[in-house]
């Protein structure tokens, strides 16, 4: 959960980018972390293997500026999406404020998306989550693609609670912020509720 | 919730600051980092200027989620505390009430008998305090400058 320093006046929020594996979810970061001004970012963490996939989280700092006199800092983190990297996932779960799941849109890899929620669904549940009553959003990523599967259909499968979704190509950027923007909003939104 | 959020306060910040401090120059050693469970940096004592903290935080968290995780396994309840030996610089960490980890960096000019025997009586006097931050938190309202934060607030974090 969210740490409030009134000492120091800021507002520490951690957002976690989950998915199947290759979706895009490292990107996403890459690619906030290439857009952001110097003075608001820290340094790019990835913890990957020597085929860059990523073995244990990527983590990237955010300054987004000044709220109510509050400085608003938000920690990016991405899970390895690869099946056998459960117990990892599950650690990096732990302290969220809010979740963004990356979809692949392509049609052959529909059931890793589907897969890959219950498994998000699940490893929240473990550390007393309930998915349902967090900050979350969707991202469809890939949409470029020539298979990409139809965002109705997408969104029949893997949003049935209607969360906020957006379509992505990550590797160009397009998409990228506004599904931040929007994960970030319902976190702030969510501390304005004094939960 | 299992991890309820953490509030700071002055009062609060000011004593854990302290202890640092006292930590920082009894231990003799070059820099006191505490860090919440969930990475976030909480305090610091020493030598800061050089080092990112943030991204130390952020490991030093995830070095002990992925400890606490290989503990659950081997069935024993939680690894209290860890010790990275490096040549010129190394790293005593230590959990504190569960909440915090206490991380001290030292090299040569103090031994890691000394520095353990310090953070012992520093991470009571921490655990205290966290203990006292999170029935302070519980029972004291939210300060109303979040109720007044409306939707513009947060769509101008983004304008730029």
């Amino acid at each position: 959960m969210s740490f409030i320093n009134y000492s120091s006046r800021e507002i520490n929020c951690k957002l976690v980018y989950y998915g199947p594996g290759l979706c895009g979810k490292t990107t996403n970061l890459q690619y906030i972390y290439n857009k952001t001004r110097p003075e608001a970012k820290g340094k790019m963490i990835s913890l990957a293997t020597e085929t860059e996939r990523t073995l244990f989280f990527d983590f990237l700092p955010l300054s987004l500026g000044e709220i109510r006199g509050f400085k608003t800092r938000f920690h990016l983190y991405t899970v390895p999406g690869q099946v056998f990297y459960d117990a990892s996932r599950k650690l990096i779960l732990k302290g969220v404020d809010g979740v963004c799941f990356v979809a692949d849109s392509q049609e052959e890899r529909m059931e890793a998306n589907i897969e890959s929620l219950d498994n998000l669904r699940i490893n929240l549940n473990e550390q007393g989550y309930d998915l349902d009553k967090i900050p979350y959003v969707i991202q469809w990523n890939k949409r470029d693609l020539p298979n990409a599967v139809p965002v109705n259909i997408l969104s029949r499968e893997c949003n049935p609670t209607g969360v906020p979704e957006f379509e992505a190509v990550a590797v160009s950027g397009q998409g990228v912020f506004d599904t931040l923007k929007a994960l970030a909003k319902q976190v702030l939104a969510e501390l304005r509720k004094g939960t | 919730m299992l991890n309820p959020q953490l509030v700071m306060y002055d009062e609060e910040q000011k004593q854990i600051e302290k202890i640092a401090s006292k930590l920082h120059r009894d231990s003799r050693s070059k820099t006191i980092l505490l860090v919440d469970k969930n990475g976030q940096l909480i305090a610091s004592a020493g030598e800061v200027s050089h080092l990112d903290t943030t991204s130390l935080s952020s490991l030093v968290a995830g070095n002990v989620a992925a400890t606490g995780g290989i503990a659950k396994l081997i069935e024993e309840d939680e690894f209290t505390g860890q010790y990275h030996e490096g040549k010129g610089i190394s790293i005593h960490l230590t959990l504190v009430g569960r909440r915090a980890i206490l991380v001290v960096l030292f090299d040569k000019n103090t031994t890691h008998g000394l520095v353990r025997l310090r953070v012992r009586k520093a991470s009571a006097e921490l655990a205290k305090i966290f203990e006292e931050l999170a029935l302070k938190a519980a029972s004291t309202p939210m300060p109303s400058v979040f109720d007044e934060i409306t939707d513009e607030d947060i769509d101008n974090l983004f304008n730029d």
